[in-house]
């Protein structure tokens, strides 16, 4: 046992930083670090440059075009990235339809769909969750109806994260209302300009607009954009919510949030003293900065154990409790850290160019209660980390 | 990074494992508790039989020459088992001081014996006021020939009441709470002015409350340069804090693993109590904290050998960390049990009471999450957020 770096390790941590250095647009990192909405334009350009480096793909298989990076090194990746105000790789397409893709897709859709995702042609929104099917998510509804060589799809979908940009959505669909709940779903790639799709934004409790509802109307989908086997999508999802999934955690992401609220509670002041320096918060603090130590450590145990091929799915249930659980407290100090100037509500700021600062408070303030709102949604999405103990309890206690 | 043992560690690990599986079952580990001395003698030779006596001295020293992760493997076994022998204190504190500081002479008249299991030591450190600061020392030191006379009060000293010999640590110089000025003298425990109190602790163990009533000592029992043994103690205690933790994950597997069996079998309404979602999510969130404080528990014995900053904050976070988890896995273990988890003659109630008191051996976690504070400070802000996890040495 050796939880030192490698010396190759090493070295491609320097690899990564170089190329951080060299290729993140300046732009697009002073965005992301201010707390800034990032647009289409912005998030596709990272996107392609990440492809260029052959970076994009992180958990493909070699030959499709994946990095066949170790556990570790996609950890480097992503605490490098996070650092230095990368934003994550918007993950529908490259991390969720794709590896479907790769498993159950016919050599057609493989060779047509994967090199859109990678050249950033698609940009992919998910149909799962639907009003009357979240934490229960084979009670959804949505009919596809077989008519020659198309489906004919009625229903909706909802929480459909950056739809308003997707041209592309693939969704859990009922094929057969007979069968028993999860023997009756299909799994297919919808195309968003066909005729009878709709797309509502729903406004998020801070305001923002990263949500969607989308509509189906008698929408024609052409069978053979079906993938697996008809009324076996269940099996599609469900190794969907199984693959591995290194970034669950959030680990750099939360690094990055917690130096974030170091360098705020440093610069704020207490009775004339920063913030950092009283005992209560720093307590606080120093609380969370071991529970991420621990929940790093954690992660790497777990990926480690997966890659020699350990348990795969249901200790990932873990990293996505406390994972969340550890970024939600870091966002619920860096509100508190900031005082009365977590207050103003000043949606301008999240779409102002970068580097044009608000006058009101510190600059770092605007987003900070927004975005402590916005992340309650972590553990409510990608299953509730509820189901996430359900799943724990069943898969690993055996209750 | 690797995470896997190497084939010599997997053979010490399934040793320790055997032996306790075999020997240490809970009723035998409940009558050693009535042995004069609070433990097994023999177990304590098997101990050194098997070698365990003798992991963490350097092969010099006639150990086996094992690093923290070594010693994170016999103590995690060692929890599982509830094992009440006194390793912490002879072999990890008193002999790691022995190693640390002693002369040829002294290591090879003090080691030897111990390694063999011929000779059971103690460490006299803490005192009735010092709580958890190691460098609160009020006992004296006064030149006495060509060696010193002790005088002072020794407090909750573990295992001190059956020590053959107790490492003693008192002041030649300084203020009360100056890390300066603390020296460490080897005193024979029967030695004349040494008057003890012993006890049993809340867990099963042993400890004693130590008077110091003018003890001589002679020039071959001052241990180190007098006044400057405050570095040593520090390290060493270090690795008491790794080795505890190491043992709280092994005391937190077994607390797990007894609750679950427990919902399995136990009914009520007509079904086995697992079957209830509010126990089984209080289940996952015990074995969320066992894996959270394993985490600590590696990385702690992972960094005994690195510089002192990286090496101490670990140690304190992982000594913070898995004080709130054994707390939680104890109240839990308990809980999930209903009445039976509180009665004296079932198990978990004895791993839940061993886990608390971990809580309050070499720092509580109030405590750690103070010191870790105190030492994160000194770094440049930051950079300690943002730092990869183990950079190397």
């Amino acid at each position: 046992m050796d939880i030192h770096y490698t010396p190759e390790e090493q070295a491609f941590r320097d690899e990564v930083r170089t190329f951080l250095k060299n290729k993140l647009p300046e732009d697009i990192a002073t965005k992301v670090k201010a707390g800034k909405h990032l647009g289409k334009e912005e998030m596709v350009r990272w996107q392609k440059i990440l492809n260029e480096q052959g970076w994009l793909a992180q958990s493909w298989p070699v030959e499709y075009g994946g990095t066949g990076w170790t556990p570790v090194q996609k950890h480097i990746f992503d605490e490098e990235s996070s650092k230095a105000g990368a934003p994550g790789v918007v993950p529908f397409g490259v991390s969720m339809v794709a590896p479907v893709i790769i498993k159950f897709g016919t050599e057609a859709q493989k060779e047509y769909y994967l090199p859109r995702i990678l050249n950033q042609d698609d940009w992919w929104c998910q149909g799962y969750s639907e009003p009357g099917a979240g934490s229960d998510l084979a009670g959804l509804k949505t009919r596809a109806v077989r008519e020659g060589d198309h489906y004919v799809v009625n229903g909706q979908k909802t929480w459909t994260t950056l739809g308003q940009y997707a041209n592309m959505i693939f969704c859990l669909v009922r094929t057969d209302p007979e069968a028993k709940k999860q023997e009756g779903i299909s799994f297919l790639l919808i195309d968003m300009s066909t005729p009878g799709i709709t797309v509502r934004p729903i406004y998020t409790i801070e305001g923002g607009h990263e949500v969607n509802e989308v509509f189906f109307e008698d929408v024609k989908v052409p069978v053979e954009n079906l993938v697996g086997e008809e009324n076996k999508g269940w099996t599609c999802a469900k190794y969907l919510l199984t693959h591995e999934r290194t970034g669950i955690a959030g680990v750099g992401m939360a690094k990055e949030a917690l130096s974030k609220l170091k360098s705020i509670a440093w610069d704020q002041k207490k009775n004339g003293r920063p913030l950092m320096e009283d005992p209560l918060f720093r307590n606080r603090v120093a609380q969370v900065e071991i529970d991420l130590m621990a929940m790093e450590m954690t992660n790497l145990r777990v990926l480690a154990a997966a890659k020699e091929g350990g348990a795969p799915g249901a200790e990932s249930s873990m990293l996505k409790i406390k994972g969340t659980e550890v970024r939600q407290e870091i966002y619920d100090l860096m509100r508190r850290a900031v005082g009365p100037y977590a207050i103003p509500f000043l949606p301008e700021f999240f779409d102002a160019e970068a580097g044009e600062g608000p006058e009101v408070g510190p600059e770092y303030a605007p987003p900070l209660a927004g975005r402590y709102f916005n992340n309650r949604k972590l553990s409510i999405y990608g299953g509730s980390n509820e189901i996430q103990k359900n799943i724990i309890s069943k898969m690993i206690l055996g209750l | 990074m690797d995470f896997n043992l190497t084939d010599e560690q997997r053979m010490l690990q399934d040793t320790v494992a055997r032996m306790i599986r075999e020997q240490y079952d809970f009723e035998s580990r409940m009558k050693l508790l009535e042995e004069p001395a609070g433990y097994s003698k023999e177990i304590w030779s098997q101990f050194a039989d098997l070698g365990l006596l003798g992991i963490p001295f350097s092969e010099e020293s006639g150990g086996f020459g094992g690093g923290g992760v070594e010693l994170m493997l016999v103590m995690q076994e060692f929890g599982r088992g509830l094992v009440v022998e006194p390793y912490l204190p002879t072999v990890v504190l008193a002999g790691g001081l022995i190693e640390s500081l002693g002369s040829d002479a002294q290591k090879e008249a003090l080691l030897e014996p111990l390694i063999g299991g011929e000779l059971v030591m103690s460490f006299a450190h803490g005192e009735p006021q010092s709580r958890y600061d190691l460098s609160h020392v009020e006992t004296k030191a006064e030149k006495s020939g060509d060696g010193y006379r002790l005088t002072g009060r020794k407090a909750v000293v573990l295992n001190g009441d059956s020590a053959d010999k107790l490492v003693v640590s008192a002041r030649v110089s300084g203020d009360v709470t100056d890390s300066d000025g603390i020296a460490l003298f080897v005193v024979d425990a029967n030695a004349e002015g040494v008057t003890r109190r012993g006890y049993q602790t809340v867990d099963g163990l042993r400890a004693a409350e130590i008077i110091l009533d003018g003890v001589q000592v002679g020039a071959d029992g001052v241990l180190g340069e007098p006044g400057k043994a405050f570095p040593a103690i520090e390290q060493v205690v270090g690795r008491g804090i790794a080795a505890l933790c190491a043992e709280a994950v092994g005391a937190m597997e077994a607390a797990c693993g007894w609750t679950l069996e427990y919902l399995n079998q136990r009914k009520q309404f007509g079904v086995p109590i697992g079957k209830f979602q509010a126990l089984q999510h209080r289940m996952v969130d015990m074995q969320m904290h066992t894996e959270q404080a394993r985490s600590m528990a590696i990385l702690a014995a992972s960094r005994l050998e690195e510089d002192y900053e990286l090496r101490e904050r670990t140690l304190s976070a992982a000594k913070a960390l898995i004080g709130q988890a054994g707390r939680f896995v104890s109240e839990q273990a308990i809980q999930l049990h209903g009445g039976i988890g509180m009665t004296w003659e079932y198990a978990v109630a004895h791993y839940a009471k061993r886990l608390v008191m971990i809580d309050h051996v070499l720092g509580d976690t109030d405590q750690h999450i103070e010191r870790y504070v105190a030492l994160t400070d000194n770094q440049a802000e930051g950079e300690a957020a943002g730092a990869p996890l183990a950079a190397n040495a």
